[in-house]
Order: structure tokens, then sequence, then C-alpha cells
């Protein structure tokens, strides 16, 4: 354990953490736009600059690991001029239409510029302008929004594992590409949407759909398998308009292409609601007891007229390890028969 | 007659886009038609030899009979028949081709140390530097020294890095010696890349293997089996005689496992960069050579605790590892018995701008400014007044006429607001303009910035705006505090050392300039006439004698008027090139 003064308030942390992380620990605010406790720290957005004492120059404090007897200023005249200064640069390279935008009221970028009370804009100049739209199916990229923090790029790169995308050209026209300026082209984990602070990466399906302000949050498990990852469901005017994971979670908020954009058949009029039954070719809603009475009925006729090996059951994925023990056991042990199997068995 | 005669022909960059290899074949050619070997009789050789600095005056040709030297400038290929003829088979030296006075005052005020061997020896042979006591150092260090004394001598000497920042090179060897790990790395930095500077690429040329000896002294000293040179791929000629001299060094056991029976192993590898600028930065080097994206990362860890591939990592320049044979052959106290109290040895220069004698030198450190500009580069150009020298590159800053006095030493040219650098020197005269100066050199660092940090990113295309709008008479009023405003906060929150010192250039130049960054934005003038869109040119009606002049000249038609009758320039279609102005003899064009 360390023992330091962040602002003059006598902390404890572990050995080895950063002094971003101390300061998250204790309750201290550091603004930044680059850092996230799951990915390597960056030092890129500079905005967690923080003195401390003893040191020539300020620091950033996601990438100075902690050292017993550290004296640490984390706001002063000085820290705070930069850090306006740095949001107000990213604001000249920005477009203006918060009004307009999804991420409005959810945007890391927005609650700065609240919060430095930048209204006028000392470097008004030239902005990127990009006409290219991606065509691919699941995300709205908008790099005219991006302020480079590199997120999604380790985010591809160190969680997903993939790589998909980086940093493509040199300073003001730094760009965010998948390879050769391409259209993305990669699982559509959407990792990447999760992670970006700004409206730059959203997911397709829910632009214009409502804001974050708008949505009534649902929490639940996702159902596509056996994992058992926590989604949270952004429900606007009764429609699922978003999915989302939060980082608490046992996913830590990573999940899927199908868990964070297959949700439409939520509100396909198609989709099965209730059992069905055939009768007289047709098939008729039914309750589950009616359901299980039939299929029990049909099965103890098979078993008794043709033997146990004339029945066979097939698993599924995504069912849990727990359901797929139990479906196991009642066709070995209830039907009597070995003839069992599942989708995911190579 | 029975002589030994030696002809050596400047086959450096310089002397090579001069013509060096025309003029060396045509040598060869002369040298071995019937008749010459018969006349000169004994031993009759050519060397091609590295940059010897005077690049102006290339292609510079020794010939040595008998330990007597001439050389000759300019030398063409047609010049060489006569040489052969009349020197080497003649004995009489052609007066009227030789090096003039000034030749000499070049280099009278040098003192040569890593440019020693430079221009004397055949960078792509080993036993012509072996035979100016070439590799002696590493024998030295191997058979009588350990690591700890070896960087002990590094550090009585004082060497301090000559990439630019002037790190004590011993503190560095030193943390590298005492950091523990399977594996650890040296790394020679030959990412030269300010504007106008030419110093590695000389060293790297001119002399290969000092280079090299350095690398294995330093591996000794500090552990590492493995050397990597990052060398830019635009040096084609430094690479190639990089790769020749690692491979003639380890077919003489200089290089390799068991390095001369001592036990040392230690390889080279040589990597090329793909030409961006911050990739001399270490961090952003480091990730280069790891086959990332040149960028660099936030210290600590530093590389020398966790540096390519994860292990300890030392990088030192070119300049810096090319003066460590010559330290430990000659000893510390030799070293910093030149230059100053804190600023030991010499430091390489390239020499350019508006100066008569552009070039590379050396120069013992704490030599006065105006030394270097009228005793070795002979004033400045065309009889105009000096205005400023720009030192450090675009990470440097300018040194104003008045201060000529300046002694060249980290110390001295920190406190004056400019840096040593790497060691560019870009001498500016009277038709300089300031603010251009400083927006040169910010379009330099804007369009190399990585990209990766917002300061830097975005700061220094803002700073470059507003630079630019001032040239262009759109400057507002506030703008020159607004430069500095943003420039303070672009140099303490960039991550690396380029967006730290990037805003340099503004900084420096507004201190010592100011008044000119003023009648830009407040009088739209431009004092040294340079800023087109603050310029015209009319003719002064009383001064002009119609003599068309102007007119034949005129590109672009803007010139009208009858013969023998005072013109007019259309200001609508004058594109502000100022043929008119050099071509007037009568006086008669008016530019402001």
């Amino acid at each position: 354990m360390a023992n330091l003064t962040i602002n003059g308030k006598q902390i404890i942390v572990p050995d080895g953490v950063t002094i971003l992380d101390a300061a998250r620990r204790n309750d201290i605010y550091i603004p930044t736009l680059c850092d996230d406790p799951r990915l390597e720290p960056h030092g890129g957005c500079r905005l967690c600059l923080i003195q401390v004492k003893g040191m020539p120059r300020p620091v950033t404090a996601c990438t100075t690991p902690v050292t017993e007897g550290m004296e640490i200023e984390t706001t002063n005249e000085q820290i705070e001029r930069q850090r306006r200064t740095i949001v107000e640069l990213l604001l000249s390279d920005h477009p203006n239409d918060c009004m307009i935008c999804d991420k409005a009221g959810d945007c890391t970028l927005q609650e700065l510029a609240y919060f430095y009370d930048i209204r006028s804009n000392r470097f008004v100049g030239e902005r990127r302008q990009y006409t290219k739209k991606d065509q691919n199916p699941f995300i709205e990229r908008d790099m005219e929004k991006c302020i480079l923090c590199g997120k999604c790029v380790r985010v591809c790169d160190e969680i997903q594992g993939l790589g998909a995308i980086d940093v493509a050209g040199r300073g003001f026209t730094a760009k965010v590409s998948p390879a050769f300026e391409k259209d993305l082209n990669c699982e559509f984990c959407g990792q990447c949407v999760s992670i970006c602070p700004t409206g730059a990466l959203m997911g397709k399906q829910s632009v214009g759909k409502g804001r974050q302000k708008d949505v009534k949050e649902v929490e639940t498990v996702c159902t596509y398998c056996g994992c058992g990852c926590n989604v949270t469901l952004h429900v606007s005017r009764n429609e699922v308009v978003r999915v989302t994971s939060r980082p608490d979670t046992i996913n830590e908020g990573w999940l899927c292409v199908k868990g964070r954009f297959g949700y439409s058949f939520i509100n396909i009029p198609a989709r099965l609601t209730t059992p069905l039954i055939k009768k007289d070719g047709k098939f008729v809603p039914a309750s589950w007891d009616e359901a299980l009475d039939l299929i029990a009925e049909k099965l103890g006729a098979i078993k008794e007229k043709h033997g146990p090996d004339a029945i066979g059951g097939l698993s599924s994925a995504r069912c849990t390890n727990e359901e797929n023990y139990l479906f196991q056991k009642f066709i070995r042990a209830g039907i009597g028969t070995n003839n069992v199997d599942h989708c995911a068995r190579y | 007659m029975n002589k030994d005669v030696s002809i050596k022909v400047c086959m450096g960059t310089g002397g090579i886009a001069a013509g060096g290899v025309e003029v060396m074949s045509t040598f060869e050619k002369a040298l071995a038609s019937v008749g010459i070997k018969a006349a000169v009789q004994k031993n009759c050789s050519m060397h091609k030899v590295g940059c010897r600095g005077f690049c102006a005056r290339d292609v510079l040709v020794d010939v040595i009979i008998d330990g007597t030297k001439s050389t000759y400038q300019y030398i063409k290929p047609d010049m060489v028949e006569r040489i052969v003829q009349e020197h080497v088979v003649g004995g009489a030296p052609i007066g009227d081709w030789l090096v003039t006075d000034d030749y000499h005052t070049f280099h009278d005020k040098q003192v040569k140390v890593v440019l020693s061997d430079c221009g004397e020896v055949d960078p792509e042979d080993i036993d012509s530097y072996l035979g100016r006591g070439g590799y002696e150092a590493v024998k030295k260090v191997l058979t009588t020294m350990t690591p700890q004394e070896t960087i002990d001598v590094i550090k009585a000497s004082g060497l301090r890095g000559r990439g630019g920042a002037g790190f004590p090179t011993a503190v560095k060897w030193d943390m590298a010696i005492k950091a523990t790990g399977p594996k650890k790395y040296l790394i020679c930095n030959a990412d030269e890349g300010d504007p106008g500077a030419f110093m590695d690429r000389s060293v790297v040329e001119g002399n290969p293997h000092a280079v090299i000896e350095g690398m294995i002294i330093g591996a000794y000293a500090i552990g590492a089996p493995h050397g990597y040179v990052y060398i830019r791929a635009e040096y084609p000629l430094a690479v190639e005689r990089l790769h020749l001299a690692i491979k003639q060094a380890k077919e003489r056991g200089y290089l390799g496992k068991n390095i001369l029976g001592k036990g040392l192993d230690f390889m080279i590898k040589v990597k090329l960069g793909a030409g961006a600028f911050v990739c001399g930065e270490e961090t952003a080097l480091i990730a280069s050579i790891e086959g990332k994206r040149g960028q660099p990362k936030a210290k600590p860890p530093f590389p020398v605790q966790k540096g390519l591939w994860g292990y300890p990592t030392i990088i030192n320049n070119v300049e810096t590892l090319a003066n460590v044979p010559y330290i430990i052959r000659k000893g510390a106290s030799w070293y910093a018995a030149m230059g100053t109290e804190k600023s030991k040895g010499t430091k390489v220069f390239a020499l350019t701008g508006k100066i008569l004698n552009s070039g590379l030198i050396e120069v013992p450190m704490g030599i006065p400014l105006k030394e270097v500009i009228y005793d070795i580069g002979g004033g400045i150009e065309n009889g105009k007044k000096l205005k400023a020298v720009q030192t450090g590159g675009p990470s440097g800053g300018c040194i104003p006429a008045n201060m000529v006095d300046t002694t060249l030493d980290y110390e001295s040219l920190s406190k004056v607001g400019s840096i040593m650098g790497s060691g560019g020197m870009v001498v500016l005269d009277e038709t300089d303009c300031m603010v251009n100066v400083a927006k040169y050199f910010l379009q330099f660092t804007q369009s190399e910035s990585c990209g990766k940090c917002i300061p830097c990113r975005v700061g220094t295309k803002r700073l470059l705006e507003i630079l630019t709008r001032i040239t262009e008479g759109k400057g507002r009023e506030g703008d020159i505090e607004l430069l500095e405003s943003l420039a303070a906060d672009v140099k303490t929150s960039s991550l690396c050392g380029l967006g730290q010192s990037a805003p340099n250039p503004v900084l420096s130049t507004i201190r010592y300039y100011r008044d000119e960054y003023e009648a830009h934005i407040y009088e739209k003038r431009c004092p040294a006439g340079v800023c087109k869109d603050l310029l015209s040119y009319s003719i002064l009606e009383e001064f002009c004698k119609g003599c068309t002049a102007c007119t034949r000249v005129c590109p672009a038609g803007a010139i009208i008027g009858e013969k023998k009758k005072p013109h007019k320039i259309i200001q609508d279609i004058c594109i502000k090139c100022g043929a008119c102005f050099e071509t007037c003899k009568f006086k008669a064009i008016k530019k402001g």
C-alpha cells in the first residue's frame, strides 16, 4: 500500500495503481476523454494532466503510477487553463450540432464544454470534413465527431483481439479507419460503439430513436447463448431502441454482435409468444400446460410402442449449462436412451 | 620518379550530387590508361571518402603525393585529365583550381573529433578505418576495462546526448547497467529529420565504422547483446554503407559472437524508418521497430525500464556514439578539455541558409556564434545584413543578430530561448520575414504531428492558421497574445518533445521581433518584403525611362506602357514575383 496526498487529503491506495485510479477510488474528479479502466492507459487527451510535487512538468494521471509519499494537485489555475484550452481546441474541430446529435446528454465532450463554459471559441478555424459514409450494416461512423481518443482502436485490439481499425494519416488529418479506408467489415461486436465518448460511433438501428435522457433502462440477461451476459435494454415509446451493458457486470460491459445489435426480433409481429399446436393442419395457440401434456402423451406412446431408442433429443447452445444438463438427464434417465446431442458439439 | 600517390574524391551525398561519381570514374579511367602507371610508377591509389564539410565547393578532390596534400575545388570530369597530366604525372599542382584561402579559414576554427576521419577514410573499406586507429577503442575496453570503468570514462569526459536534449550519456548507461532482465537493447537513433540537417547522415555516410565501434563499446558497457540502427530510408547511401560496414565488421570479428575472443556477443540490425519525423522521439521509434504505428507513449515507464519488446533499452544518437571511440582512445580528460564547464567536447552543425560557406562544421562547445557565422561561415551572402540565426530546427528558436556573442552550448542557447537541438543552424538575413519563418516551421511540425495528443494535433494547426492569416494581412488585434497563450498551453500539455517544442519558433520570434508581427497586423505591412499579400510593386514615373526591360521579364503581362514613356503595373494582374524589381536598372520599381 502507498500513502499519498491528493489536494492535501491523505489517502492510502494499493501499490502500482495509477494516480487517476487512486483519485477515482477516493471520489476525486479528474477529467479524461481517453481513459477507460478496462483498457491500457493511453495518455493522449491530456485532460488528466496534474501536478506532482517535485516533478518539473505536469504529468498525466492516467499513465503515472503512484509512489510512496507522492503529493498531488489535481487542480489549480494553470491546470484548469490548459484543460479549458484542450476542450476549446477539440470543439474548434467538432460539428456544432449537439441539438440534433443522438449522443447529446450522454456525451463526455458536451459535459466538458458545459463544465468549462465554452460559448465562443478562440480557435475557430478549419474543420475536418468527411463526406463518405460507411455502408456497413451496424455501426454509424461519423468521423467528424471523432476526437481521436483511440478508445475504439484499443478496445478492438486489446479486448476483442481483432484490430479491425487503427489510426491512419498524421496530424490534423489523422483518422480512425479500417484498412485502406474501406468500409468497416469486422465482427460488429460494437465494443467500439459502447466505449466512444462522443457521437462518432453509434448503432445504426438506434439513430433517431431516442436520446439517453428519454429512455427507460431495463436490466436483463441476454438470451442468445448460455454465457448469460448482462444487458440493459433502452426502451423508448414501448420499443427497445438500444442494447448496452454496464461495465460493472459479469461481462464487464462487453457484448457480441447478437447481444448488442440483434434485438429487432423483439418488436417483430411474427415472433412466437405462446406455444402452437397443429390442429387440422393449422397451428393454433395453446397454453404451456396443453403443449407439455401433448408432448408427454406422444413421447409415452412412442416409447411404449417402439422402445426408448426410437426417441432422440437435440439441445441448443442458447440454453445454459444447467438446462443442457437437465435435458440430457431427462433423455437418459427419463426416456431411457443415449440418443442425445447438442448443436455445438463437433 | 618513384612516388606514392593517393587521390581522394568526396563521395558524400553532397559530393555525389555535384558529380563525384563521374569525377571518380574519370580519374580511374585516366589512371588506368596506358602510360600513366608507368609514368607515376609506384603505388597510385584512388579512394572515395565521405563529406569533409565544405559542400558548397564540391566536388572536392585531394591529390596526395608523398604525403603532400593539395585540395582541388569545384572539380568537373573534364578537368581530371589536366590534373592527372600536370599534377600527378608532372608533379605541379594547378594553382587556379586549388582551394582558396577561405577554404582554410572555413577549417581554422573547427575542431574535428566526430568528423576527424570523415573525408579521410574510405567509408566502404574497413581497412581504411583500421589504418587510422579504428577499433582500437573496442580492443582497449575489451582487454583492459570493465563495463563500469568504461562508463566512468564517458562520465569523466562529460559527453552529453547529441540528439538534442543533452542528457548525460554516462547517466543513461548507468541506469541501463543497473536494469535487470533477460535481454537489453542498444539502439542508435539515426532518424535525423530536422529540415536542413545532415549531421548524422554525413557521419554514417563518411565513417560508419565509428558509429558501429561506439555501439560495440556501449553494448559492452551496459550489457546489451542486441543492437539496432534506426535510420531513415531517405538516406539510401548511408543505409548502403552502414550495411556494408556491419558486414565487414562481422567478417573481422568485431560483431557477432565472442567478439575478439573476449566473450562479448553483440549484433546490429538495421531498421529503416518510413519518413516520419516523430519517429526520432524514442518511444515512437521503439513502436516503429516493433511494427506498430510510430507514435509516442507517455513516460514513465522510460525505455531504460521498459523499452523495445518490453526490455530495458538505451537509445543514443549517431553523433553521441561516434564520439565514444575517440573518447576511449584519447582519454576523458582530452575530451573534457574542450568546451565549457557543463557542455564538453565538440558539436557538429549543419550550417545553411544565407551564409557564404554553407556546409558541415564541427566546433568546440562554447564557441561564440559570431565566430561560426563570420569566420567559419565567411559572413552573409551577397553582402546582406545578418538578421538572425535559427538553431535547433523546428524545435528551436531564433537568436537575433544583436546577440551573436551568444556562445554555442546547451545552457547559453536555452537562456536565449533556443536550443542546441541536433545541430541545424539556419542563417537568416534582412530579407527574411520572421513571421514567415515561424510559419514555415509550424507547417513542418503540424504536418509531422502524429495526431495522438490534442494540443499538438489541433493546437499546432491553430497556431499555423493564426500565423497564416497574419502573413496574409488578415491578422487581428489580439492575435499576438492569442499565439502566446496557445503556444504556452501546447508547450506544457503536449505528450512528446515534438509538441512540447513546436511552439518554440513562434515564441522566440515574438520575443525578439514583436514589432514585425505588429507591422503585419496593424499596418498590414511586411517589413522584410516577403509576405506577398502585403506587398505591391509600382513604377516611380520620375525614374522610369520606358526601356521596357520590365515588360519583357514580367511573366504575367502586368506591365504596360509605350517605349520611352513611363510604364505602369496593373495591380490586378501582377503576381508579385518581383522579376521587374530585380531587372530595373533605374530603381524605378517600388516595392512595398
